[in-house]
């Protein structure tokens, strides 16, 4: 099932790997510090507005 | 009292602006003399050599008379907006898409005509002859009339926003793409002696595509900038 | 079921709904992801044209379409917005924007990772690529121009009419970036002649546009709720039933 002989093929990608797994690494990143940002933003903006709550009493 | 017809209330705003423009002639100076020193940094920064000015004359010049297009972009609407007469010619009942095309074919003639007429000059600077310079002449005859009409969509968006110079460039020059595209293409083909005329037609459509939208994206923007 | 969508048009009201579709969609866009790698990285054979270099489509592709895909719906939720004056399509616009933006920026990346090795150089002018690259400025200069006005309504309708622009641009600049390259020969790269794809290749591509989707919707309804918590804390704190379920999903 799996086409790869060896894990060190998989990790060479016929003399690609670099950019292979360049490619798939940034994506990975990206939507990983896309949603670090969301969480931080939600933690500030539920922050936010229980400050404005207990500030109105 | 009498109304104006549309016809006249547009020959007013374009005799109006033209009149102011012409008690500002300093502003007009600056964007011609723009275009003009951008054009000549080029062949100090390439090199002398003929040939290769030539290749580059039709995308240097068209990239300065955008760049010159986009500095005037503020003038547009900005003083107007600044002494409230944009707020009246909300309220005047002539459609506002209309007077936005009286208000920018004034623009053009007072930043964009000045860019025509001197691109023989300029063409000539990179050693353009012939055909390709009248190509030249031709396709920005067609294609300022368009960054203008692309451009005012943009002036109107970001009227009275802090940092609304830079913010206009980042926001209309991917709409000028095209534009460019057609009109260094235009002249390139016919220094390739494939004749430009494809090219002009494309420009063409794409005025009558932007006579034909802008205005009326226009006057949205500015009903939301002075809602 | 008869379901009252106008009662989810109010912004408090989407709130707890948002709230509940976010752990489905990113569920099952963690699956299909993952069965999508596994078949794109492990289980796919090679191809013989590109080599190994081919299996940089199974995120380029994904990531090229979500782009232009998630700017057809930000321009189209910016026209609903400014055609029904409802203030939750210009929320949706304003969430939509950032991952469109990251989007196109992935598949500009993985577009120059898999051009190096392919074309041997990191970018050419192609139709595509520079209608991939200006695509990017737009998504720019629509969130810039939102930051930019301090008036949350102007800001709102504004950006919606520069998306709605950008939505014509788009197509303009793809032909006639094609028809400049025909102009220019000498350097045009053909793309178009790729081979028949495989289907096991394709199931993959599929999967992982599919999974790109579905985390996008997780991500995007997640972040209106944040938008919704930014904008409207008074009256979403004022309702104490949104309060308790705000403060149970964190």
């Amino acid at each position: 099932m799996v086409y790869w002989k060896s894990v060190s093929d998989f990790l060479e990608m016929g003399g690609y790997g670099l950019y292979v797994w360049t490619s798939f690494i940034i994506t990975a990143l990206c939507m990983v510090w896309e949603l670090l940002a969301l969480w931080r933003r939600r933690v500030a903006a539920l922050a936010e507005s229980r400050g404005i709550t207990r500030s109105l009493g | 009292m009498n109304q104006p017809g549309l016809w006249e209330a547009l020959r007013g705003i374009v005799w109006r602006d033209l009149l102011l423009a012409m008690r500002r002639r300093s502003d007009v100076a600056i964007s011609v003399l723009f275009l003009v020193i951008v054009a000549s940094l080029f062949p100090l920064g390439v090199g002398p050599e003929p040939a290769v000015l030539r290749t580059i004359a039709a995308g240097v010049l068209w990239v300065a008379a955008l760049l010159a297009c986009l500095l005037s972009l503020g003038r547009v609407f900005t003083a107007d907006y600044l002494d409230g007469v944009l707020e009246q010619m909300l309220l005047i009942p002539q459609p506002l898409p209309v007077l936005v095309t009286g208000k920018v074919f004034a623009h053009w003639v007072v930043s964009g005509l000045p860019i025509v007429l001197l691109s023989p000059l300029l063409g000539l600077q990179f050693g353009l002859e012939g055909e390709a310079l009248g190509t030249l002449i031709l396709s920005l005859l067609l294609g300022t009339p368009t960054l203008s009409m692309i451009g005012s969509i943009g002036a109107a968006l970001v009227l009275g926003v802090r940092g609304s110079g830079l913010l206009v460039a980042l926001l209309v020059l991917p709409l000028y793409v095209p534009v460019l595209i057609f009109g260094a293409g235009a002249v390139t083909s016919s220094m390739a002696g494939v004749g430009g005329e494809a090219n002009l037609s494309l420009l063409g459509a794409c005025l009558v595509l932007s006579l034909f939208f802008a205005p009326w994206a226009t006057a949205a923007a500015l009903r939301i900038a002075l809602e | 079921m008869k379901i009252n969508w106008s009662k989810y048009s109010a912004p408090l009201a989407f709130y707890p709904l948002a709230g509940k579709m976010i752990p489905w969609f990113g569920t099952v866009a963690a699956l299909t992801i993952a069965v999508g790698l596994y078949i794109g990285l492990l289980v796919a054979p090679t191809d013989f044209q590109q080599g190994e270099a081919y299996r940089i489509i199974f995120v380029h592709v994904p990531a090229a379409w979500m782009s232009m895909f998630l700017y057809v719906v930000m321009a189209g939720w910016a026209a609903v917005g400014l055609g029904l004056n409802a203030r939750l399509s210009f929320m949706m616009t304003q969430a939509i924007a950032p991952t469109g933006a990251m989007f196109t920026f992935l598949a500009l990346v993985t577009g120059a990772m898999w051009g190096k090795p392919t074309w041997g150089a990191w970018w050419v002018w192609d139709a595509r690529l520079t209608s991939e690259l200006i695509l990017l400025f737009q998504y720019a200069g629509v969130m810039l121009l939102r930051t930019s006005i301090d008036d949350q309504r102007r800001a709102d309708r504004a950006s919606g009419v520069c998306a709605l622009v950008g939505v014509v641009n788009i197509p303009i600049i793809y032909f006639s970036v094609q028809w400049w390259n025909t102009l220019h020969q000498g350097a045009s790269v053909s793309m178009t002649a790729a081979p028949k794809m495989a289907t096991i290749m394709l199931t993959g591509m599929l999967l992982m546009t599919f999974g790109f989707w579905m985390y996008s919707l997780a991500v995007i309804l997640s972040r209106v709720r944040c938008v919704i918590l930014e904008r409207e804390s008074l009256q979403l704190w004022s309702k104490p039933s949104s309060v308790a379920e705000a403060v149970e999903v964190r």
